[in-house]
């Protein structure tokens, strides 16, 4: 099982003098326990590519499938594609935060009972107490707080595909991390697709990372892989290195050499930078 | 001079203390951080230090006018330019020049002197190149920074900027941090920054962390950044360079504790 977008190209305003191109001649499959990245710099088509795999943009060319179902028109499979949009608390419209959360499954043809049970089931995995959380009015709520109550308001839907539009932007670092351990969580029965800025806080677990450029593929593959291309992804823009490769890249711009891959670790990190100055200061002697 | 003398504030009067007996103060020509977690009052201290919010208890002094003296609010908002979280929240105009042309209109510049702001300001964020553009066709990023430069344009003394960089790519959250340097440093603007983004906090003067509405910690970022146990208690996490600085120093390495960026890091190492 899978959501796949298959040579997909959308554009704005087609037709018109102020048509423009957001994605063109992009792929990805994502499957059911992964988690596929999304990098790119600002205006790339990252969230273009969120909402057309959601089935939300009319697709100039390519194909969006889920488990083999168009994901968009009458065949489509409501409800196994389950799209955060950036700053989802602005969408709050209900009384209170679960009755929020079950708008969702009450939609999808849930019982009401039921529809609140998989609310709080849902606060609870963002790490919202539902007794303490689900009575509150939506506007009272931290920004981390409601962060994670609109997320969790589409998983309160299952989704199967889970896609989403910079999580954590905006979040401190607690939040941050209840945001990751959701998104942890919610691997267990879905596919995960993030688009971010903050390369450090999901590339240590991602399967796949897509980076855009002017809405073309300009990388596709696992996180090593990345690591290799990190520096010309850097010089082109596509890609601001997390800092912890980014030292490394300094110190081989500066003409030291630490030897093997970039990573991502401290702990690898500090000792190639250990063994690099050391080889460096034996070289003077 | 903008002053907190034992400020304190809740918005109902029912409801608890958002902020509760805080005293700092903001130079021209300083740059301070105030940082905290979701929810600790951060936002709350932002708006009163522009009479958006006036005291409970205790008085924001700006210049010498007290905030919550509706005679002298006008100066004060002139004094101090605000720069808040949601971009979408003061954009106003149909296209970007003009949406930041906006305030320097309204104080009734001369034609030639807006147009120089206005380019100014939008060059300073990086938007150059998209003045006619309407802001509704920006990305999030692109809208934060013209709000950023909506503000630049006024010129004001002090700029108090609500996480400026909550919504930005790496590279548009280092270019806001240099501006809040450059408009501090080297214009000599009193600049507040309010922000839970560790990045921004080896830049400043001074850092004022703040707990459920109590100040906890004020003084130099090495202060901070050294001690993980505060670092912590105020909802920070040790920004990636400062973890591979502790990484070094666990290894013998002398590197500096606000290691704001990798370039420190290395610096450090080969100097």
């Amino acid at each position: 099982m899978a959501l796949t977008l298959t040579q997909v190209a959308c554009e704005y305003a087609a037709g018109t003098s102020l048509a423009s191109v957001a994605l063109s001649d992009v792929s990805l499959t994502l499957e059911v326990g992964q988690l596929v990245v999304v990098l790119g710099s600002t205006g790339a088509g990252k969230t273009t590519l969120l909402r057309a795999a959601a089935g939300l943009l009319a697709l100039s060319r390519g194909t969006v499938d889920v488990d083999g179902r168009p994901a968009s028109g009458a065949r489509a499979r409501r409800g196994a594609v389950g799209l955060v949009f950036q700053r989802p608390e602005a969408q709050f419209f209900s009384l209170t935060v679960e009755e929020d959360c079950a708008f969702g499954p009450r939609n999808l043809g849930r019982r009401p009972a039921d529809a609140l049970d998989d609310a709080r089931g849902a606060l609870a995995a963002v790490g919202l107490d539902p007794d303490v959380f689900g009575p509150r009015e939506p506007w009272s709520l931290s920004g981390g707080e409601a962060r994670r109550a609109a997320l969790a308001g589409v998983l309160a839907m299952r989704p199967r595909y889970l896609l989403l539009d910079e999580p954590t932007a905006g979040l401190d670092a607690a939040g941050r991390d209840a945001v990751c351990a959701a998104v942890e969580r919610a691997r267990a029965d879905a596919g995960v697709l993030v688009v971010t800025h903050d390369a450090d806080v999901f590339l240590g677990g991602a399967d796949r990372v897509l980076v855009l450029r002017d809405g073309r593929t300009a990388f596709s593959g696992d996180v090593p892989a990345l690591l290799d291309a990190l520096p010309a992804l850097a010089e082109a823009g596509d890609v601001d290195p997390p800092e912890i490769p980014r030292a490394l890249m300094l110190a081989r711009r500066r003409g030291f050499a630490p030897g093997g891959a970039l990573t991502l670790d401290v702990e690898a990190a500090a000792d190639t930078l250990v063994a690099a100055r050391r080889a460096a200061a034996g070289g003077a002697r | 001079m903008i002053s907190f003398e034992s400020v304190s504030f809740r918005y109902r009067g029912d409801a608890p203390l958002a902020l509760e007996g805080v005293s700092l103060t903001l130079r021209q020509g300083e740059l301070v951080a105030v940082v905290g977690a979701n929810g600790s009052g951060k936002s709350t201290l932002a708006r009163l230090c522009d009479g958006l919010l006036v005291p409970t208890d205790g008085r924001v002094v700006v210049d010498g006018l007290d905030t919550a003296d509706p005679a002298s609010l006008w100066d004060v908002r002139s004094t101090v330019g605000m720069v808040f979280q949601d971009p979408d929240d003061q954009i106003v105009g149909t296209v970007v020049e003009e949406d930041c042309a906006f305030g320097p209109e309204n104080l009734g510049l001369p034609g030639a002197e807006i147009r120089q702001r206005v380019d100014q300001a939008l060059g300073a964020v990086g938007l150059d190149g998209l003045q006619r553009r309407e802001p509704h066709l920006l990305s999030e990023g692109q809208k934060q920074r013209l709000a950023v430069a909506g503000a630049l344009a006024m010129r004001p003394r002090y700029l108090v900027f609500d996480e400026p960089t909550a919504m930005l790519d790496p590279a548009g959250r280092r270019s806001v941090l240099e501006i809040t340097e450059r408009l501090a440093h080297a214009e000599g603007h009193g600049v507040l920054v309010v922000s839970h983004d560790t990045a921004g906090v080896s830049r400043a003067d001074r850092v004022v962390g703040i707990v459920a509405g109590r100040i906890v910690f004020d003084g130099p970022p090495e202060g901070l950044l050294g001690d993980p146990a505060l670092l912590a208690r105020v909802g920070l996490s040790l920004p990636p360079a400062a973890r591979l600085a502790a990484a070094l120093r666990d290894r013998g390495i002398d590197v500096p504790v606000a290691a704001a960026d990798a370039e420190s890091v290395v610096t450090a190492l080969w100097r």
